[in-house]
């Protein structure tokens, strides 16, 4: 394949990294924003979230497409009610502290690891797509006879990959539908510029916390979920997105949606687009050593306003 | 000689006298404790008595096993030198990361020596034609003798972590008890208050994390030279999280409670291995019920039940 051809099937790749990791580190900011603590265990929830859709799918057998849907619809539920059960039951009762909020969702990561490990077991399972009519797609090409239209072998792109792009475009639209529209939302935001004044306002502030940290993890499990029929299940795949999170977030300023957006479309990109070119091991340092040096020479993000 | 002191030349003194008496499991695995309380006790240094929180600490004990390893096996350094150069590694690297990392502070520290340390591991992977990558490499017993001694015989093993132990143990007991660890406990309670009465915050906290990187570096440098093998597992997140927990479990802020917390954890999953094979799962929940029901772990919990002596 030519270099411009290869391109455009790397950016579509990237394209669809980019959705899945827009929702997964969605869920992240809007916990880090709401909540003002970083949940380690981020990773883990989206790993629950592909190995619940795995068993989703297991157990309601029938059509791929029927047990999809429901897997799409069930899995992130029950993670973020475990999510929500996981706050209530430690991080309410450690007071929302930043450093032992930490400690404890290190530890909530090696639980949930380890026991889809007993569980689960160690081996990488795949769900099946419920569609995927592979798409080719066509190239131009300035020739000696003007402007030609050929279509490459091996430029295609799946129906199913286009449907993860359009659904996490949807969902980020809802979110920004509920946010910015929505009388939850209004109690979200209230919530996130002031703890106690909403408390005195009225807000049940604890109900709230606990609902945007199952949310935040639903969010990371409808990601998963998504890719679970590109990606296989396996109970050590919680580490990377939690890591790209962490960099979306950052990039993008702690605590801003609008930015997470924007940094995880960037990073999703450029991360798809450099592994099809570079050594993978060599990216993934330099990108964290480049988001280290962000956070140490400009800690509020290339989007954030206010200092962290 | 005060109690505090008197306490710690016993355990001291104890370790010696149980070399002699143990079982050779345990005395195995007391060896192996002795030197990963060493590590505990650097990452104490920062975590416990300056409050500055790392997640990022396998990179230090890492950067302390590969200097030793790779001047040992690529360069043919001999073991003292070889030692010393992977102290001096952990040294300069501790020194550049605290003075970046420490223009932040709080969560985004955290995630900044997180990051730094993962991109250590990533580098290791990366040139693995040096480093062999995941695999790491065995050190060969006839280059882990040191003055006619073999080092990986038992006894000797021990002897020599012993005596790291102690060294690092009294040295951190001087430091806290020095004017300079009393700085360092007033910027873990208040680092503005500390600043205004014109302490040099930044420099106290540099030292700090220089002091803590070089011991966790003598830590990871002598597991490499006492058990023979160096390995890319040494600098991933786990041996990061380690530290901390040992440190949480056996009390933050107390000189003795790192060899406690490492002790400790070390039995709970020997003994649950019987059970699972995924010890993993010990950690996490230990992590768990710590910060819900012993924030001060088990030395710290002594301490503000009548032992306020205790450094």
């Amino acid at each position: 394949m030519d270099f411009g051809p290869h391109l455009l099937l790397a950016m579509l790749e990237g394209l669809v990294q980019a959705s899945v990791l827009t929702l997964t580190a969605l869920g992240l900011s809007l916990v880090f924003g709401v909540m003002r603590v970083v949940n380690v265990a981020h990773g883990e929830f989206f790993m629950l979230g592909a190995v619940l859709a795995w068993w989703i799918t297991f157990l309601v057998g029938g059509p791929p497409a029927l047990a999809f849907i429901v897997a799409l619809l069930v899995a992130p539920l029950l993670v973020g009610t475990i999510a929500a059960a996981a706050d209530w039951l430690v991080l309410r009762r450690i007071d929302y502290d930043p450093e032992r909020t930490i400690v404890a969702t290190i530890g909530l990561l090696y639980i949930i690891q380890q026991l889809t490990l007993m569980s689960y077991g160690p081996d990488a399972r795949p769900v099946a797509p419920p569609f995927n009519t592979r798409l080719a797609l066509p190239w131009f090409e300035f020739g000696s006879g003007g402007v030609q239209i050929y279509w490459p072998w091996g430029l295609s792109i799946t129906s199913y990959k286009l449907f993860v792009i359009f659904a996490a475009l949807l969902t980020g639209l809802a979110l920004w539908a509920v946010m910015a529209r929505s009388r939850l939302g209004l109690i979200l935001r209230a919530t996130q510029q002031d703890r106690e004044t909403a408390q005195a306002f009225g807000v049940p502030v604890e109900r709230v916390y606990a609902l945007v940290f199952g949310l935040g993890a639903a969010l990371a499990a409808l990601g998963a979920t998504l890719v679970v029929p590109i990606q296989q299940a396996h109970y050590l795949m919680g580490g990377d997105p939690l890591l790209l999170s962490f960099i979306v977030v950052i990039i993008g300023g702690l605590g801003s949606l609008r930015g997470t957006v924007v940094a995880a479309i960037l990073i999703g990109m450029s991360d798809g687009i450099i592994s099809v070119f570079f050594s993978p091991t060599l990216a993934k340092m330099l990108a964290t050593l480049l988001v280290a040096m962000v956070l140490v020479f400009r800690p509020q993000g290339l989007f954030g306003s206010k200092p962290a | 000689m005060s109690r505090a002191v008197g306490l710690h030349l016993g355990v001291i003194a104890a370790l010696l006298a149980l070399q002699f008496v143990l079982p050779a499991y345990h005395h195995g695995v007391l060896a192996r404790v002795m030197v990963m309380a060493v590590f505990a006790m650097g990452y104490n240094v920062m975590f416990g008595y300056t409050g500055l929180l790392s997640l990022g600490h396998a990179m230090f004990f890492a950067a302390g096993m590969y200097g030793m390893g790779l001047a040992m096996k690529q360069w043919d350094v001999p073991l003292v030198p070889a030692f010393l150069l992977g102290i001096a590694a952990a040294f300069l690297l501790a020194l550049v990361v605290g003075v970046l990392a420490l223009r932040t502070a709080g969560v985004a520290f955290m995630i900044v020596t997180l990051m730094f340390s993962q991109s250590l591991f990533l580098a290791i992977l990366h040139f693995g034609a040096i480093t062999r990558g995941d695999e790491g490499f065995a050190l060969a017993r006839s280059l882990r003798q040191v003055a006619g001694l073999d080092l990986a015989a038992p006894a000797t093993r021990y002897f020599a972590a012993w005596g790291l132990f102690s060294v690092v143990l009294l040295g951190t007991l001087a430091l806290v008890r020095s004017r300079r660890g009393r700085v360092l406990v007033a910027i873990r309670e208040n680092e503005e208050r500390t600043r205004m009465l014109g302490y040099d915050v930044w420099r106290h906290k540099l030292m700090a994390v220089v002091v803590s990187g070089t011991i966790c570096g003598a830590a990871g440098a002598a597991y490499g030279v006492l058990f023979g093998y160096v390995g890319a597992s040494f600098s991933q997140v786990p041996y990061s999280i380690f530290p901390l927990l040992w440190v949480l479990l056996g009390g933050a802020g107390t000189v003795i409670g790192p060899f406690v917390g490492t002790l400790f954890m070390f039995y709970l999953i020997d003994l649950s291995s019987g059970l699972t094979d995924a010890y993993m799962l010990v950690v996490g929940v230990a992590l768990v019920l710590l910060t819900l029901f012993l924030p001060r772990g088990l030395m710290g919990s002594l301490r503000d039940r009548g032992m306020k002596w205790l450094p």
